[in-house]
């Protein structure tokens, strides 16, 4: 292996069932039950899934869920803004985390 | 976007598609069966009979599996047009299902209408939504109410973006108009006129979940567009004539047929459409279905090959002719002109 990330991994998924079965099934059902149509429609979890697969920047997570989204109907507008919502997420957890900074600066300084 | 024939394109020739899709490896679709303890497929009692009365289309959309446009001339004749009713009297085939190119462009279209509902059947038109509003189809529309012709209309995308690169620039606007339209005239609106939906996917890839899409389309074409439609049905896109010129264009045949093998269904695969369906061509010849018809593969060459052969001699039950492409009916929930089959 001369990489850490390889395409053909995401296929090898599955064998994350291997060696803990019991665990796996768990994890799958699991999975599959949060995915499934319910008070959102399946393209809309996908849409979560892809914001948050980009907030994880999770490669395989990424192509599965640009697949899932364009198969479950959402187009690359949608796609966009739903990476943006995560952009946006991620960039104020950290700007809001300044308050932490100034309210630290604002006791020890002068 | 010109039509395959029209500039003289390599896959034009359906003898080149079915070579095009040999190369990519993937196995013939006898084998698939077999190898997935599904019989070969033989047919049922005909339910369904679809007639395609020619190839003329006021669209050349990207995915067309007939090629169709509007320089396209092949056309019904209206002998072949009474033959279609004779076979209609003789046997109780309980739909007629008319297809195209824009079958309300064929000079046949309101007589095979006509007949098929004077005799009693349910008849469905394959519309693409954009036809209705042509200047030349005045009262096309209540035509259809009055004649209580269910509408099947292609919309891949309840989104602009997809319809339009699917099926051309401004489509999308004028088929929700066609559907507005429809919609005045009483379909869609639970009053017996019935106008259902096709999504098919705007690229390399299968349908979602048909149930889960109805929801996003409903919701979506109500509040952001104000029309509403019966049900929706995912057909998936099959690997020939324009599709798959795409997907060659995009290096995708073989990641395509990969796919369409890896997700193959025996369930749906028992229920693949051409069991229950007879498919007549323009000029009267007969196919296990309309894909069938497009890769110019005619039924089984033991019974009747065309409508007169057919009234002549009689014999609707046959085995079916299969090739690579029909891995399209088979993957993921499975596909067919009714929809997802599971
Ligand atoms: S897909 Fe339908 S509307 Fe589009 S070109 Fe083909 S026949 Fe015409
Ligand atoms: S392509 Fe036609 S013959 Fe092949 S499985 Fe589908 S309906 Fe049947």
């Amino acid at each position: 292996m001369d990489t850490y990330y390889c395409p053909h991994d995401l296929s090898k998924f599955a064998e994350m069932g291997k060696n803990r079965p019991e665990l796996w099934a768990k994890y799958m059902e699991y999975y599959s039950a949060v995915f499934a149509d319910g008070a959102l429609t399946e393209r809309e979890k996908a849409l979560i899934a892809l914001g948050v697969a980009h907030s994880v920047q999770c490669p395989y997570c990424i192509d599965a869920y640009t697949n899932a989204c364009l198969e479950k109907g959402a187009d690359l507008d949608q796609m966009t803004e739903a990476v943006h919502v995560a952009n946006a997420i991620r960039g104020g957890s950290s700007l809001v985390h300044g308050v932490q900074m100034r309210n630290i600066a604002e006791k020890v300084g002068m | 976007m010109p039509s395959l024939l029209s500039v003289r394109h390599p896959l034009a020739s359906p003898t080149e598609q079915l070579r095009t899709l040999a190369r990519t490896g993937a196995p013939a679709f006898d084998a698939v069966l077999e190898s997935r303890g599904v019989a070969p497929l033989e047919t049922r009692a005909i339910e369904v009979l679809q007639v395609n009365v020619g190839k003329l289309c006021n669209q050349t959309c990207g995915h067309c599996h007939v090629d169709a446009g509007p320089d396209r001339r092949e056309s019904m004749t209206h002998e072949t047009a009474e033959q279609v009713v004779e076979l209609l009297t003789r046997h109780p085939i309980p739909t007629l299902d008319i297809t195209g190119g824009a079958p309300e462009l064929s000079p046949e279209f309101r007589f095979l209408v006509e007949a098929g509902r004077r005799l009693g059947r349910r008849v469905i038109d394959r519309c693409n939504l954009t036809v209705l509003l042509l200047p030349s189809q005045d009262g096309l529309v209540p035509f259809l109410a009055e004649h209580r012709v269910d509408i099947v209309a292609s919309l891949p995308s309840f989104r602009a973006s997809g319809t339009d690169t699917q099926r051309g620039e401004g489509v999308f606007a004028k088929s929700v108009a066609a559907l507005r339209r429809l919609n005045d005239a009483g379909y869609g609106t639970g009053r017996g006129l019935v106008v259902d939906l096709v999504h098919n996917p705007v690229g390399a890839f299968l349908p979602g979940t048909q149930a889960s899409l109805e929801r996003d389309y409903r919701r979506e074409l109500r509040d952001r567009h104000g029309v509403v439609f019966d049900r929706l049905l995912t057909i998936a896109n099959m690997p020939i004539s324009r599709f798959l010129e795409f997907l060659e264009r995009t290096a995708n045949t073989g990641r395509y047929m990969d796919l369409l093998l890896r997700t193959f269904n025996p369930a749906a695969a028992a229920g693949v459409m051409c069991r229950t369906h007879l498919s007549v061509g323009w000029d009267g010849a007969l196919y296990d279905c309309d894909f069938n018809q497009m890769l110019e593969l005619p039924v089984d060459p033991g019974g009747p090959a065309t409508l007169r052969a057919l009234l002549e001699r009689g014999g609707l039950s046959r085995r079916v002719r299969t090739d690579r492409h029909c891995l399209g009916c088979t993957a993921g929930a499975g596909s067919s002109c009714g929809g997802a089959l599971e």
